[in-house]
């Protein structure tokens, strides 16, 4: 056998995997789609139905704010605790990435603790305002999980983004007069951009797809995972599902594509 | 050499010391004044408190309590370093990535709000000064080391600072460049006229661009002076031999001449000591015939250089004498030889404390 024909032949596993597990499923996948009483026209369902189209709008809206306000808290929390060394630092920054080990259910599950009937928040704006507050089983129930679970996973890069920061940099741009203010929007911000988009696409990604928290909050938000959920299971509509799934996907991808043209790095999704 | 004529301001430091957070003393409590206008190098190896030295007059470390920084007689100590007014040139240069060459350059005037037509001039006007035409609108990464060593010194002057800071600015460059750009920075510095202070553990680039060298020896200052006080009388064994080649000699002392193995050396001022240390410098002693001269002993070992050549002489003193003969001598190692050392060009140290 010849070293070439070697290489291929250990190649053969995954490429049998590649076809079994992504490429055959994901056919089906867009051939169901077209498959419905509009044939391909289906696909411009998710576009011109006003009910998809409010989903899907929905869907992005809450990733793109979950990304905004993820990366927010996230840079101001990595880059103070990067910075600084402070009794209990280890127990804090393990304490930030602990959501990690949760599944979307668990995280739902804290969010109706919190936020629900019986919840915190409730509780206490009752004895204060006497009125109950309750948004655990709306879209802002579900933000507030997706910013839960999306922090650590942003928090960890940006991190490790300001440990590489060559300190020289914001001396010298103090040496030339910028306010702590200037030097962040001049120098640290534009150092940090690559991190912002690599870790930025997956909280992207994550709050696009996740599923398990906003069904476990209510089987009424309109976010497009649960869509597909509903008219899969429900009203047993596999075109119209099938449709919304190569849309959802065809879209993060479209996002990430554009995250990743922008850092010129590698972006991986997950979620 | 002096400031008569110089621009800028003037720094006074006093009683700076730093101790860190960890309890390592970086600097001792030290006062330095520096003149409008003049050159101060500090010149040391590294954990010397050099760089601990320049980032307190730069406002990047807070000196300990008790210490003061003075600019033109005004106390700065508690001013951070964005309102100091100083230039700084870093080790690494610190140039900003996500802007070009000029937009580096002329960041300190935009901070400053400075009209854009007015920043352009005084780009053009430094980019000219530091010779980097056609450079103006690289990125950093396209640039040469030598290349940044300039956008580096040209961003930091161009804010027409007060004081300029540099540490160890030609440090990451290679050898042969180092020594050009040397020359180009010695002349740069002369044309500014601005109080500089340098950063450096290479004493050449200390004697060639200090109107005065401070030599600093573990958070100590060991000497200040002109170049050429530091060269022919250091005040220790330390600054002696960090600074050039020196020849270390231990002798007793009678009737103003050192006892030596070889022969008596005689030597200048009356001292009423019994023994000495005293430093020699190898191009101060002459090679003679060994009949006639004062001094002998034989060549171990000689290296030509090219402009001189090195002896290395045992049997003179306690231990062998490095000696840089012109090239015309004819020598041999295993022959014996005279030296002839003037009286004048043995500094007798002071006795280590």
């Amino acid at each position: 056998m010849s070293h070439r024909s070697f290489v291929w032949l250990c190649l053969l596993p995954l490429a049998a995997v590649t076809v079994a597990f992504f490429l055959l499923p994901m056919a089906r996948l867009v051939v169901t789609g077209a498959e419905g009483p509009q044939g391909l026209a289906g696909y411009l369902a998710i576009l011109t139905e006003p009910r998809y189209r409010a989903t899907l709008l929905n869907t992005v809206l809450l990733a793109t704010a979950t990304t905004i306000v993820t990366l927010i808290v996230a840079t101001v929390a990595g880059m103070f605790l990067q910075r600084h060394r402070f009794p209990g630092r280890a127990i804090l920054i393990a304490m930030l990435t602990f959501p990690l080990a949760f599944p979307g259910v668990v995280v739902g599950f804290m969010i109706i603790l919190l936020a629900g009937r019986q919840g915190l928040i409730g509780d206490f704006s009752n004895r204060v305002l006497g009125e109950k507050l309750v948004f655990a089983y709306s879209i802002y129930g579900l933000f507030l999980g997706y910013l839960y679970f999306s922090i650590p996973r942003v928090i960890l890069t940006i991190m490790a983004a300001v440990q590489k920061l060559d300190t020289g940099l914001e001396e010298a741009a103090r040496s030339l007069g910028a306010s702590p203010w200037a030097v962040q929007r001049d120098v640290v911000l534009p150092a940090l951009a690559p991190a912002f988009v690599a870790s930025g696409a997956i909280a992207f990604a994550t709050a696009m797809g996740a599923f398990g928290t906003a069904f476990t909050l209510a089987t009424n938000i309109d976010v497009l995972p649960m869509l597909i959920y509903t008219e899969f299971t429900l009203a047993a509509n596999f075109s119209v599902s099938a449709a919304l799934s190569v849309g959802l996907g065809i879209i993060t991808w479209l996002i990430l594509a554009l995250a990743r043209s922008f850092s010129g790095s590698a972006v991986a999704a997950a979620g | 050499m002096s400031a008569q004529a110089g621009h800028g301001a003037s720094v006074r430091i006093e009683a700076c010391g730093k101790t860190f957070a960890d309890g390592t003393r970086a600097l001792e409590p030290a006062t330095l004044e520096i003149a409008r206008g003049e050159t101060l190098v500090l010149l040391g190896p590294s954990g010397c408190g050099k760089t601990t030295m320049l980032r307190i007059i730069a406002g990047l470390e807070l000196p300990d309590a008790g210490g003061r920084v003075l600019f033109d007689g005004k106390d700065m100590t508690a001013v951070p370093i964005e309102r100091r007014n100083v230039g700084m040139v870093f080790q690494s240069y610190a140039l900003f990535p996500n802007m070009s060459v000029s937009d580096n350059i002329g960041y300190g005037l935009k901070i400053r709000g400075v009209p854009e037509k007015e920043r352009a001039a005084r780009v053009a006007e430094l980019v000219a000064l530091t010779n980097i035409s056609g450079l103006e609108n690289r990125r950093i990464d396209q640039l040469s080391g030598g290349q940044r060593q300039r956008v580096a010194l040209a961003r930091a002057v161009a804010i027409r600072p007060g004081i300029l800071l540099l540490d160890e600015p030609l440090t990451a460059l290679d050898a042969a460049l180092r020594d050009r750009l040397r020359g180009e920075l010695n002349r740069l510095l002369r044309a500014l006229g601005i109080t500089t202070i340098y950063v450096t553990h290479d004493q050449s680039e200390a004697m060639e661009l200090g109107d005065r060298v401070v030599v600093m020896q573990k958070g100590k200052i060991a000497q200040i002076g002109t170049p050429r006080e530091i060269y022919f009388t250091p005040n220790s064994r330390f600054v002696a031999e960090f600074i050039g080649a020196a020849n270390i000699v231990e002798a007793a002392i009678e009737n103003g001449h050192l006892v030596l193995p070889g022969g008596r050396q005689p030597i200048d001022g009356d001292a009423n000591i019994s023994a000495a240390v005293a430093m020699i410098r190898p191009e101060t002693i002459r090679v003679l015939a060994a009949e006639s001269a004062p001094l002998s002993g034989v060549i171990d070992s000689v290296s030509f250089i090219g402009d001189r050549q090195r002896l290395v002489v045992s049997g003179v003193s306690n231990r062998s004498l490095t000696v840089d003969a012109p090239n015309t001598v004819r020598a041999k190692s295993g022959e014996r030889i005279g030296l002839s050392i003037s009286p004048d060009a043995v500094r007798l140290l002071p006795p280590e404390r």
